[in-house]
């Protein structure tokens, strides 16, 4: 599974984190960092991440 | 089994995402045209750039979910399980109200002015705003101050007045409003508070002290009204939105008897009035981004196992949460602020700062401006974690 985060529209707002906290994280300066492959055993959770995040940033392209 | 949604915005998704997740046949019924779209850039970034109901729709994650867009649902009968539209009848096995409010009308005299709320509000407004005119913005509140703040980078003059004392003092409390208010003016924003509208005018309106404000674009935020109307004549509780019980299960307030009373109704969003232990076993409404995934998730779990005869547990217990972007502000909140006495814990009132909310020793609440990272390290220690192990009460 592919994970794509449209930094243009995202805003930090963690949201994604606490859904998807080993694949989704704020760094020190509270900027986020991803992973941009999961494994498909976390796919209900990186969902999940995808439907919190207010900004709707998160496209997840399945394999 | 047929579960029918009224309501295609965020809750009303989610809700039939979740129904159809457990294998449920489901179909959403909306008067908005659009499929789901997002709200909050609105009052932001749609505002200041225009937006079409495609470019802030959601992703959403199934196409096998039923859709019946542009057109009301103007009534419900649950003895038959039909919702009635002006030249059909829908029938459904279980029901989700998904409706939502609407903004509320001050009950003044003159030219009404403007509301937003949808798409077509926010481009409206959009058009108004050219550089060089005033705005007045009539109430403080979440998307009155969102407004003022885009408005002013629009270029526009931008004036408030509401009836409250600060700014967002009722989410907020007294100091954090204060600091915000003073954000917004050192911004060129002019603020009338304490005060209520008398009356609009063309050129402005007229304030119950009797003075007069003059501006080109009058925008009314002054809260909502849940939209229940098509629900009424069936029994059911709607003095405040839909009051359910922890399952989202809409209280009935005459006895059910009849047999074809008895279909799950469930309401999910801005518009559920639902106990959460978290906090205490008052129904609440909560008008927050987070409720509608939160909820409607909760729905699709009730409904499959009240259909398939289980009773669900009374366990459901969100942690509600809110942002909000103002110049270069970010404010963020979990919990129920409002139901707490404000402290600052780090910070200061006019700047960056974590502020918490505490009842009688409880954590209920932690608004931070631009304070993201450290407010997250929050989340478990808000409410009555105690209480999770005790029975939830009728
Ligand atoms: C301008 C603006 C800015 C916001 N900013 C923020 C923010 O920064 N942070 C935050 O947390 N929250 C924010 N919110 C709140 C957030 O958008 C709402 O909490 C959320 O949209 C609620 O979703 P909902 O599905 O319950 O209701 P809605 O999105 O209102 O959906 C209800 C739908 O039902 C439809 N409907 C109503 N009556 C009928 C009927 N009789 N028949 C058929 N359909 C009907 C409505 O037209 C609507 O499409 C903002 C809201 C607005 C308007
Ligand atoms: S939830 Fe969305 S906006 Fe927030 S950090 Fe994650 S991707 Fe960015």
């Amino acid at each position: 599974m592919k994970i794509i985060v449209d930094l243009d529209k995202c805003q930090n707002y963690g949201q994604c984190t606490f859904e998807a906290p080993t694949v989704f994280a704020l760094d020190n300066d509270g900027v986020l960092v991803y992973q941009t492959e999961a494994d498909s055993a976390l796919a209900d959770d990186v969902n999940a991440a995808a439907d919190v995040c207010p900004m709707q940033a998160i496209t997840i392209i399945h394999d | 089994m047929t579960v029918v949604v009224v309501g295609a915005g965020l809750a009303g998704l989610r809700a039939a995402e979740a129904v159809r997740g457990h294998g449920l046949a489901v179909t959403v019924l909306g008067d908005e045209r659009h499929l789901p779209y997002n709200r909050p850039p609105l009052s932001k970034a749609a505002l200041r750039e225009s937006a079409t109901a495609a470019d802030l729709a959601f992703r959403i994650r199934r196409d096998d979910l039923g859709w019946r867009l542009g057109q009301p649902v103007v009534g419900l009968d649950l003895y038959r399980r039909e919702v009635l539209l002006a030249d059909d009848t829908v029938p459904f096995d279980a029901l989700i109200i998904a409706t939502g409010i609407r903004p509320r009308v001050l009950p003044v005299p003159g030219p009404p002015p403007m509301v937003l709320r949808t798409v077509e509000d926010a481009e409206a407004l959009r058009r108004a705003l050219t550089p060089g005119r005033r705005l007045l913005i009539i109430g403080a509140g979440f998307i009155g101050c969102e407004v003022a703040a885009t408005a002013r980078a629009m270029g526009c003059a931008v004036t408030v007045c509401a009836a409250d004392a600060e700014p967002m003092i009722r989410p907020l409390g007294e100091h954090l409003g204060a600091g915000l208010r003073r954000r917004h003016e050192q911004a060129g924003v002019e603020f009338h508070l304490g005060v209520g509208v008398s009356g609009y005018e063309p050129s402005g309106v007229t304030l119950s002290d009797g003075r007069t404000l003059t501006a080109d674009v009058i925008l009314s935020a002054v809260g909502s009204v849940p939209n229940t109307q098509w629900c009424a004549g069936n029994g059911l509780d709607l003095v405040d939105g839909v009051l359910t019980d922890n399952r989202l299960c809409a209280v009935r307030t005459t006895a059910a008897g009849e047999e074809g009373a008895e279909a799950p109704v469930l309401a999910v969003g801005d518009i559920a009035r639902f106990p959460n232990p978290l906090f205490d076993e008052v129904p609440r409404r909560i008008e927050h981004w987070s409720m509608p995934t939160d909820t409607g998730r909760r729905a699709g779990a009730v409904i499959a196992a009240l259909l398939a005869g289980q009773s669900p547990a009374l366990d459901f217990r969100p942690l509600p949460s809110f942002w909000s972007d103002q110049y270069d502000a970010t404010l963020q909140s979990f919990g129920m602020p409002a139901l707490g006495v404000p402290t600052l814990a780090s910070g200061s009132w006019d700047g960056d700062c974590i502020v918490e909310y505490h009842r009688d020793d409880v954590l209920v609440g932690v608004v931070g401006v631009n304070r993201t990272r450290e407010l997250a390290t929050y989340r478990p220690r808000i409410g009555s974690v105690s209480d999770a192990s005790q029975p939830a009460a009728d």
